[in-house]
């Protein structure tokens, strides 16, 4: 007798099936981009507390062409980061309820993109400082 | 029952999402395209003197080192979850190769603001 040979569904590129698969692919590869980040942050914490001429060095390097496209793309990836990450916030808490109504998602994801934008409202102030 | 080692790297990586989409993009916009390119004047200059007074207040020290270490905690935990989506191994190499970059940076990050 032939020996069975049974269906095993394959599941290489289970993601692009479906574009909720590619939602969440999309969602959960920001990381790299936030780890990215981190790393331009951190090169220039050890160059700041290797001195003046050290930390120069690092500011001439953001300044090249190649620094800013790096960040353009690192900025469309943070926008879009903010985004998903509010629009699944309804489903990564627990329910919320207010006098015997749950809260809709909706009003929880835009209750988000607003701290959000208030946030990085005080923030750009702040980062501005008084005019010299 | 047997505790998971989870809820703690959990909650640095909810942490870190939170922090990164609420201010994120304005950090990198402003840390990577207005400070270098001088957009908005002298007001946004970076500066070494800027960048030293920042990072020798606690707070600031704080800030700086709540933002590296909490954005690698979060990409570690959801690089490493995303690696077995993708079919991959999950070990203790793999383990490390996400988890320790974060611990790795994490100290990093604290020894050089301790000293700036």
């Amino acid at each position: 007798m032939a020996a069975r040979r049974p269906y095993v569904r394959p599941m290489d590129g289970w993601w692009r099936r479906d574009r909720f698969f590619l939602k969440y692919m999309a969602r959960e590869l920001t990381a790299f981009f936030v780890v990215a980040y981190a790393l331009v942050l951190l090169a220039g914490v050890i160059r700041l507390s290797q001195g003046r001429g050290a930390f120069e060095g690092w500011l001439d390097g953001l300044r090249s062409g190649w620094s800013v496209a790096l960040h353009l793309v690192l900025l469309a990836v943070f926008l879009f980061h903010t985004y998903s990450w509010f629009s699944i916030m309804p489903k990564t808490m627990p329910p919320l309820v207010v006098s015997g109504h749950r809260v809709p998602a909706w009003a929880i994801t835009a209750a988000g993109l607003a701290c959000a934008v208030l946030a990085s409202i005080a923030l750009f102030v702040a980062f501005k400082g008084r005019p010299r | 029952m047997k505790r998971s080692s989870q809820p703690p790297f959990w909650l640095l990586f909810g942490a870190g999402g939170m922090l990164s989409a609420l201010v994120g993009a304005m950090l990198v916009f402003l840390t990577g395209i207005a400070a270098p390119l001088g957009l908005f004047g002298a007001g946004t200059a970076f500066t070494y003197e800027r960048a030293a007074a920042f990072a020798h207040q606690p707070l600031g020290k704080l800030a700086v080192a709540a933002v590296i270490a909490l954005f690698l905690w979060h990409g570690a935990h959801r690089i490493y979850h995303t690696l077995h989506d993708f079919g991959v191994r999950l070990n203790a190499f793999t383990w490390l190769a996400c988890y320790g970059v974060a611990l790795a940076g994490t100290i990093t990050a604290a020894v050089a603001l301790a000293v700036v």
